[in-house]
């Protein structure tokens, strides 16, 4: 679905910079057709999850190569080829590292066999109350304060909670962000930086439980920062610079060039005023519509600015626009070489497959740094997990309070956000408890609406301990079993929740914020985690150190001479880019090829 | 390239490279200068990759005509006779090449390498050879090394689905990452010939068996006088007839170097493609990393085999002149 991109280029070499715009499916297709014509090649310029691409469209092909940047879309495919026993290798790249697997169905592990670690998220008074990194500083700037101010305005929002219990005047907070009829945009600026910068922290500062342990932020005024007018400021730089409207951007306008150059703290607040004052003189009409986009200049220098001065308050260190923009944008670091790699590597166990060479899958990693004198390191694939609920359809278990949580809070954060089955048919023995679709009727879907509503003991067919729910998801044509057991408490900081789900080894996350992964309240870095991108490479990878995961129980491996069955298991392809999730156009018209062939740096854009 | 600054094209198109090794590192690959010699399918790949990475410039040199052996493992070759007829292999790598990065120079050189001497090396920061005789690959790394400023020498080879890359940095200085500090590291290489002279014996007992294969059948196409790639199966008599005798030569077990492996590498007369995407792949990160010099090169041979699916570094070195 994707189109492509100038910063694709650097690797994607099937496309050019004439290309830029154009479908990425349609584009590759004919590129290769130029080295080799006699090929048949299809394309679909779509997304791979919609509905009609299903078990009989997969079952058309003896093999599948995935070239996906999001876990989402990832276990999709990988249940549709469970479900047409079609043999999928899958593979990923993160700069100098990358991995390639083979997955048949019965034979060895199935992509989800290993859960994979879920994607980062902080908690909600970390990031609005305890920044103690500079990404803390980028979530607030993008998720909270550019939201706020440029976003949907009936957006609920944290930007004014406060870890204390301090009530706020609620209609006081509402109005300071917004603009009044006839407030001028110098004043306007201002008046939201010595809100957010200012007031905001002095109030949180003065929370004495807070800062027993920590050190206090400072307020930061801008009266402080900058002193001057800032027009006068303003208008003594714009001499010096031809501003261009049709690339609006608040570096150009200040003469600051370079985005590898860190700014001071008044560079940033200078930056923050002016992208404000930019956005409201040049891209007024997009205000209450906008979200974040890495690749929009304008909004990518304010939140770096909005990050930096929020840093600076909390003793955080400063970074470029270049850095932010990849915190902000999780933007993943790619090199043409480890993909050539990858790609070969990926084609020599695609041809094991056709070939039906069992004996010779591999799994193989592509390290930084040599390792028992290896670059390429092969491993045996595991036998499937006997537990993996995804290819074993070994039952789970869900501890959870049947007379409190609602069908709704299941489907939420079990059937969605854990299980990863977005159309879910909910059945206790034979009765329907609940389900989505496109043929159902008025009654039917009422119906379903009332179920979620009720706790789960009081459903018609009441949900209680010892109960077996069937989750259903039709297209994947995936069932789970899972065994309901009544629990009375929960502790409200480690399962917020209410609900624990076990039988199936859910991954450790990366290093910090443990506790966070659970945690209802939390903030991803672009996003909720139910259907959330990976945004890191876990710690793990970083130093090329290798790094043993203790391997679920049950799992029996062959051992090949000599080699450990250390795992990577970091890089499953963690190109993960926090895009702006537009709908699919319509542009069926021409079927282009799904994914690039050869190059798996691929960037999909996701449904809503 | 203009000035010290990357311009705002190169940031943006570069963006995602400049992420794994940094601004600086970029524009040392802008102010670089790589020849390359013999071009099949590996080559192929790694100039792609070279390219896309944003070096100063490319030099080609391979003055055969094209074939359909050319085209089958080298996608920088359209199989059509209409592009490709009249010209070299280098002249029609060069026209692809060109495309995939605009702000790389591309060029092709014509005329036999060994008979170009010192000067002409000297413009170049990395010399890639291959399909050459080991006879050729010995001159022109000493060519190489007798100039005073340091150009990094490498050779490279596939054969059925096994491929060999050879490093030669002389003497290397680079940096390198160990949790969040950066330290400074010096590397010393042999050369070609002295890697090559290096008794079987020393090497470690499980070293990588490809290399001594390949030795076997380098030593027996320069003896017999052949192109590299020039021998059939008609010859495995011969060729294993000569591997006794070096093995015996070595004091090495003649069964150190299997007959089968011997025998694949002869009749396997093609490139494999994804073998040269692996292997063109690896041959490119390591030049990246020897003209930025960042990150640790490897020493000094990289072997690959489908067979086993490893990529093994082996260090052929003779202990006594290692400096660390």
């Amino acid at each position: 679905m994707d189109t492509i991109e100038v910063s694709n280029l650097n690797r994607q070499f099937l496309f050019r910079q004439s290309h830029v715009g154009q479908s990425k499916a349609k584009v590759a297709r004919d590129a290769v057709l130029k080295f080799r014509p006699q090929m048949s090649i299809t394309a679909h310029h779509a997304n791979v999850k919609d509905p009609k691409f299903n078990v009989e469209f997969f079952k058309q092909f003896n093999v599948v190569l995935n070239g996906l940047d999001n876990l989402d879309a990832r276990r999709h495919v990988n249940r549709l080829c469970l479900a047409a026993d079609v043999p999928l290798v899958e593979s990923g790249t993160t700069g100098f590292l990358g991995q390639v697997t083979v997955h048949v169905k019965g034979k060895t592990e199935c992509y989800e066999c290993q859960p994979k670690p879920a994607p980062k998220t902080y908690p909600v008074c970390t990031i609005t109350s305890t920044p103690s990194k500079f990404v803390h500083c980028i979530v607030w700037a993008k998720d909270l304060l550019f939201a706020k101010l440029f976003g949907d305005r009936n957006q609920e929002n944290d930007l004014n909670v406060r870890s204390s219990d301090a009530a706020s005047s609620s209609d006081h907070a509402e109005d300071v962000f917004v603009r009044r009829k006839d407030e001028d945009i110098d004043p306007y600026g201002r008046r939201i930086y010595d809100h957010v910068f200012g007031y905001n922290i002095e109030v949180a500062s003065s929370n004495e439980e807070t800062w027993k342990n920590r050190n206090r932020p400072k307020p930061i005024y801008s009266a402080d920062v900058m002193p001057e007018n800032l027009t006068e400021q303003n208008g003594n730089v714009a001499k010096n610079c031809v501003v261009d409207t049709s690339s609006v951007s608040a570096m150009a306008s200040l003469g600051l060039k370079n985005p590898q150059d860190t700014w001071t703290l008044l560079e940033s607040s200078r930056i923050f005023l002016e992208a404000l004052k930019l956005f409201f003189a040049k891209r007024e009409k997009e205000i209450g519509n906008l979200s974040f986009d890495k690749d929009d200049q304008l909004a990518v220098e304010f939140v770096t600015a909005a990050a930096n001065i929020r840093a600076a308050s909390f003793g955080i260190s400063l970074h470029s626009l270049f850095e932010a923009k990849g915190i902000a944008g999780n933007i993943v670091h790619a090199v043409a070489t480890t993909n050539a790699i990858i790609a070969g590597l990926i084609v020599i166990e695609a041809i094991k497959v056709l070939l039906k060479d069992t004996d010779k899958y591999r799994m193989t990693y592509c390290l930084e740094h040599i390792t028992k004198k290896m670059l390429l390191m092969p491993v045996e694939p595991y036998e499937p997990n006997k537990s993996c609920y995804v290819c074993s359809e070994t039952p789970l278990s869900l501890e959870i309070n049947t007379s409190r949580s609602k069908l709704r809070d299941f489907v939420e954060k079990i059937v969605k956000a854990k299980l990863g089955i977005n159309f879910p048919l909910i059945m206790h023995g034979s009765n329907l408890l609940y389900e989505v679709g496109d043929d159902l009727d008025e009654v039917e879907v009422a119906n379903y609406a009332a179920n979620l509503e009720k706790v789960l003991s009081q459903l018609p067919s009441p949900v209680t301990n010892g109960t077996m729910l069937t989750v259903e998801d039709l297209q994947q044509e995936l069932t789970c079993n899972i065994n309901i057991k009544h629990r009375e408490e929960f502790d409200e900081e480690k399962e917020p929740d209410g609900m624990l789900l076990s039988g199936w080894t859910q991954a450790p996350p990366a290093k910090d914020d443990k506790q966070s992964m659970n945690d209802k309240q939390s903030i991803g870095n672009g996003g909720d985690s139910s259907n959330a991108l990976q945004t890191e490479p876990a710690d793990a990878v970083k130093d090329g150190e290798m790094e043993e995961i203790s391997e679920p129980s049950g799992k029996k491996r062959k051992l090949s001479e000599g080699s450990k069955a250390s795992i990577l298991d970091a890089t499953d392809g963690t190109r993960n880019h926090k895009e702006v999730e537009k709908l699919d156009d319509d542009d069926d018209d021409d079927v282009v090829m799904f994914d690039d062939l050869d190059s798996m740096t691929n960037k999909k854009k996701r449904l809503q | 390239m203009d000035g010290e600054e990357l311009t705002e094209q190169e940031t943006a198109l570069y963006d995602r490279q400049i992420r794994v090794w940094g601004a600086d590192a970029q524009r040392r690959l802008s102010k670089s200068h790589i020849l390359v010699c013999g071009m099949k399918g590996t080559v192929a790949e790694f100039c792609k990759n070279i390219v896309l990475a944003g070096v100063g410039s490319l030099t080609l040199m391979d003055d055969r005509v094209v074939t359909e052996e050319a085209w089958s493992a080298n996608f920088l070759i359209p199989p059509d006779e209409n592009v490709y007829g009249g010209k070299t292999i280098a002249e029609v790598c060069c026209d692809s090449l060109k495309d995939f990065n605009p702000m790389v120079r591309v060029s092709v050189e014509k005329g036999d390498l060994s008979s170009l001497d010192g000067e002409f090396y000297d413009k170049f920061d990395v010399v890639v050879v291959s399909c050459c005789s080991v006879t050729t690959k010995k001159l022109i790394n000493e060519k190489c090394r007798k100039l005073s400023k340091r150009v990094a020498f490498y050779t490279v080879d596939c054969r059925d689905s096994c491929g060999e890359i050879f490093v030669d940095l002389q003497n290397h200085k680079y940096s390198k990452q160990k949790i969040e500090e950066t330290i400074e590291c010096q590397l010393q290489y042999p050369s070609f010939e002295e890697a090559i002279s290096v008794p079987w014996r020393a090497l470690p007992r499980k070293a990588s068996k490809l290399y001594f294969a390949l030795r076997v059948l380098e030593q027996f196409e320069e003896a017999e006088g052949r192109s590299p790639g020039e021998i059939s199966i008609a010859d495995l008599p011969a060729v294993l007839k000569l591997k006794k005798e070096l093995c015996e030569a070595n004091a090495l077990n003649a069964s150190h170097v299997t007959d089968s492996l011997l025998e694949r590498l002869i009749i396997g007369t093609r490139e494999f493609p994804p073998v040269c995407a692996v292997v063109g792949g690896i041959l490119g990160q390591e030049v990246i990393k020897a003209i930025s010099c960042k990150g640790e090169p490897l020493k000094n041979f990289f072997f690959f085999d489908v067979m086993d699916g490893k990529g093994v570094v082996e260090d052929v070195s003779n202990p006594k002149k290692e400096s660390k």
